[in-house]
């Protein structure tokens, strides 16, 4: 049923990180900066590859964005490092003034982001970057699934002309998308066709619902998977064509429901074609300390509750259908 | 080369373009602006003399400015204007349905000498620093150029990127403080006092100098000062005292007229005061 192995556990900050040092092997103009967290956002090789074109900007966010800015200015295309949160809420203006309204060509890549992060508790945890980003015109919003589709994000962005937000995490996580593929901003990858309920999950949970459908085949129910790699601009034709066949969704990430994946999918979905949809997502509550598959379990993020999701959301569509 | 009297001039032309702007708009911030004016005159005018038919977003082999205290846009729209980066018969558009002169800088509508949208405070000096290492990354010997509100020192991101000029020492840079002492509610010492601004900023790592910002020829003096202290692995800050609505008797040095548009009737008596030079637009 699962067509996907998992190649190695790795954490997705380290798909970028190496992504970030070819990509400055092959372009003279990718520059870096990080906010005193080089070795959490694997920028080290960079940082030493690239002495004149690494920036530690140290505990100033709103400068590093500042400073990102006016790189593009002369044809940079800097690469800025830090936590999702001191990503995205720390420097809301500085981004939406500086980076969109300017339509300037900064990659915001954040890393940390969602309850994964652990232990060290909700300040860190940002389970609200992707709304904040998604609702900034010019703003692409991307969110990989594991290391390969990290690294292959971070080299897609860096010959995307305009800004862009990249969001990756700290925990080791299965790799199971080929080292290879193509990375399309904007289109969404299907990873498994079904005729029975429409999955569409981004993140570290695209994972977590290729095991629910393994669990959900065994009782007979045939799950659509799509992997939406991009939350910004969403791939409107991959949502209304699976949904169109299957009756039902279900959304699955590592973010608050306000904001998400699946807030996107709803707008569009109630716009074209209203049809029966469950959410897994945090529902308005800040994260805590633990590790980081103690928390998806806590906040709802786990394989068990993409399955709970599918049952409920099949129950509706019969009752509607 | 323009004498000081004639640099004057432009400025009395871009002081009535001020006063037309705002009043006819019914909205907008003559006072900065007018404080300002000289500054800038002189700035494209005298110092950076970029081309202005020439422009691109880059402005590579150029000096580039950027305003950080955005919403002097009426200043800094007539001496772009006047100095040709676009006829000034669109000044009249400020502030209206589908202009290219919003109310605070934009890029979106490709206005000519805009490289950075601004208004919203204290992000200017960190993206003029970003663009200083871009020319120094790119070879590129030209200078980088901001000017940012006294009031705006209030906002910490200038605080972060003042620190970082001086710790790496990014010396292609002249950044000049607006010191007029006035910010929307009132003296700046009243609001919340920047202290002693001098020292600060030299504790920061910045070579300081002062000057008359409303005196044509101390401002090509210390440009001129200024420009012999690059490249000496300090940034280079001036401040540049000014009386906030100079030039208008009942706006000098009032912080009443930060924000608000004159009536007809201020309008004229303003306008009486400023010598049309150039040609009204």
């Amino acid at each position: 049923m699962n067509n996907y192995t998992n190649l190695g556990s790795k954490d997705t900050r380290s798909g970028f990180g190496e992504a970030l040092l070819e990509l400055g092997k092959e372009n003279e103009n990718i520059v870096a900066l990080c906010a005193d967290l080089v070795g959490s956002l694997k920028m080290g090789d960079f940082a030493k590859a690239f002495p004149d074109r690494f920036f530690e900007v140290g505990i100033a966010e709103a400068n590093m964005i500042g400073l990102a800015a006016g790189m593009t200015i002369g044809g940079k295309i800097p690469f800025t490092g830090t936590f999702a949160n001191f990503s995205t809420a720390r420097v809301y203006d500085q981004i939406r003034q500086s980076v969109a309204y300017s339509k300037k060509n900064v990659k915001i890549c954040a890393s940390h982001a969602g309850v994964t992060l652990g232990e060290d508790g909700a300040t860190h945890q940002s389970l609200e970057d992707m709304g904040m980003m998604k609702m900034l015109p010019f703003m692409t919003v991307i969110n990989p699934c594991d290391f390969n589709q990290t690294k292959a994000a971070t080299k897609a962005i860096a010959v995307h002309e305009g800004p862009v937000y990249l969001r990756f995490g700290r925990p080791k996580v299965p790799n199971f998308t080929s080292p290879d593929q193509e990375f399309v901003i904007g289109k969404a990858v299907m990873l498994h066709e079904g005729s029975d309920v429409s999955i569409f999950a981004t993140g570290h949970l695209v994972w977590k619902a290729l095991e629910a459908i393994q669990i959900l085949a065994e009782e007979g129910i045939k799950a659509e998977l799509i992997n939406f790699h991009t939350i910004k601009p969403l791939d409107n034709e991959a949502v209304l064509a699976s949904v169109k066949k299957t009756g039902c969704v279900v959304s699955a990430e590592e973010h608050m429901r306000n904001g998400g994946l699946g807030d996107s999918i709803a707008q569009l979905l109630a716009l074209h074609h209203p049809a029966p949809m469950e959410m897994v997502a945090v529902d308005d509550k800040f994260g805590e300390s633990g590790t980081p598959e103690e928390l998806l379990s806590r906040y709802g993020l786990d394989t068990p509750d993409v399955v709970a999701a599918v049952r409920a959301v099949l129950a509706r569509k019969v009752h509607s259908g | 080369m323009l004498s000081t009297t004639d640099l004057s001039k432009i400025s009395s032309q871009v002081r009535r373009d001020i006063i037309r702007m705002v009043h006819g708009a019914s909205s907008g911030h003559p006072g900065g602006s007018l404080g300002a004016a000289d500054f800038l005159v002189a700035l494209y005018f005298a110092c950076m003399k970029p081309d202005p038919n020439k422009f691109s977003i880059d402005g590579t082999g150029e000096d580039i400015f950027f305003l950080s205290n955005g919403h002097i846009s009426p200043a800094w729209y007539s001496v772009l204007a006047r100095y040709g980066y676009f006829k000034p018969g669109e000044l009249a558009t400020f502030r209206k349905l589908d202009t290219r002169l919003q109310g605070h800088p934009s890029i979106l509508d490709e206005t000519p000498g805009v490289r950075m949208a601004s208004g919203s405070l204290g992000q200017g000096l960190s993206v003029a620093l970003g663009a200083a290492i871009s020319k120094k990354l790119n070879g590129d010997p030209k200078t980088v150029y901001c000017l940012m509100g006294d009031g705006e020192l209030q906002e910490g991101q200038n605080w972060e990127a003042l620190m970082y000029g001086a710790a790496k020492g990014v010396d292609n840079i002249i950044a000049t403080v607006d010191y007029n002492q006035k910010q929307i509610d009132g003296p700046v010492e009243k609001v919340l006092s920047l202290g002693n601004l001098r020292a600060k900023l030299e504790s920061f790592g910045w070579l300081v100098l002062e000057m008359n910002g409303n005196d044509m020829a101390e401002i090509l003096d210390q440009l001129a000062v200024a420009k012999q202290q690059l490249n000496q692995g300090i940034p280079v800050i001036i401040i540049m005292h000014t009386k906030m609505g100079f030039g208008v008797d009942f706006m000098l040095d009032n912080h009443e007229w930060h924000g608000v548009p004159p009536n007809d009737e201020q309008a004229e008596k303003a306008l009486e005061q400023l010598e049309e030079t150039m040609g009204d637009y």
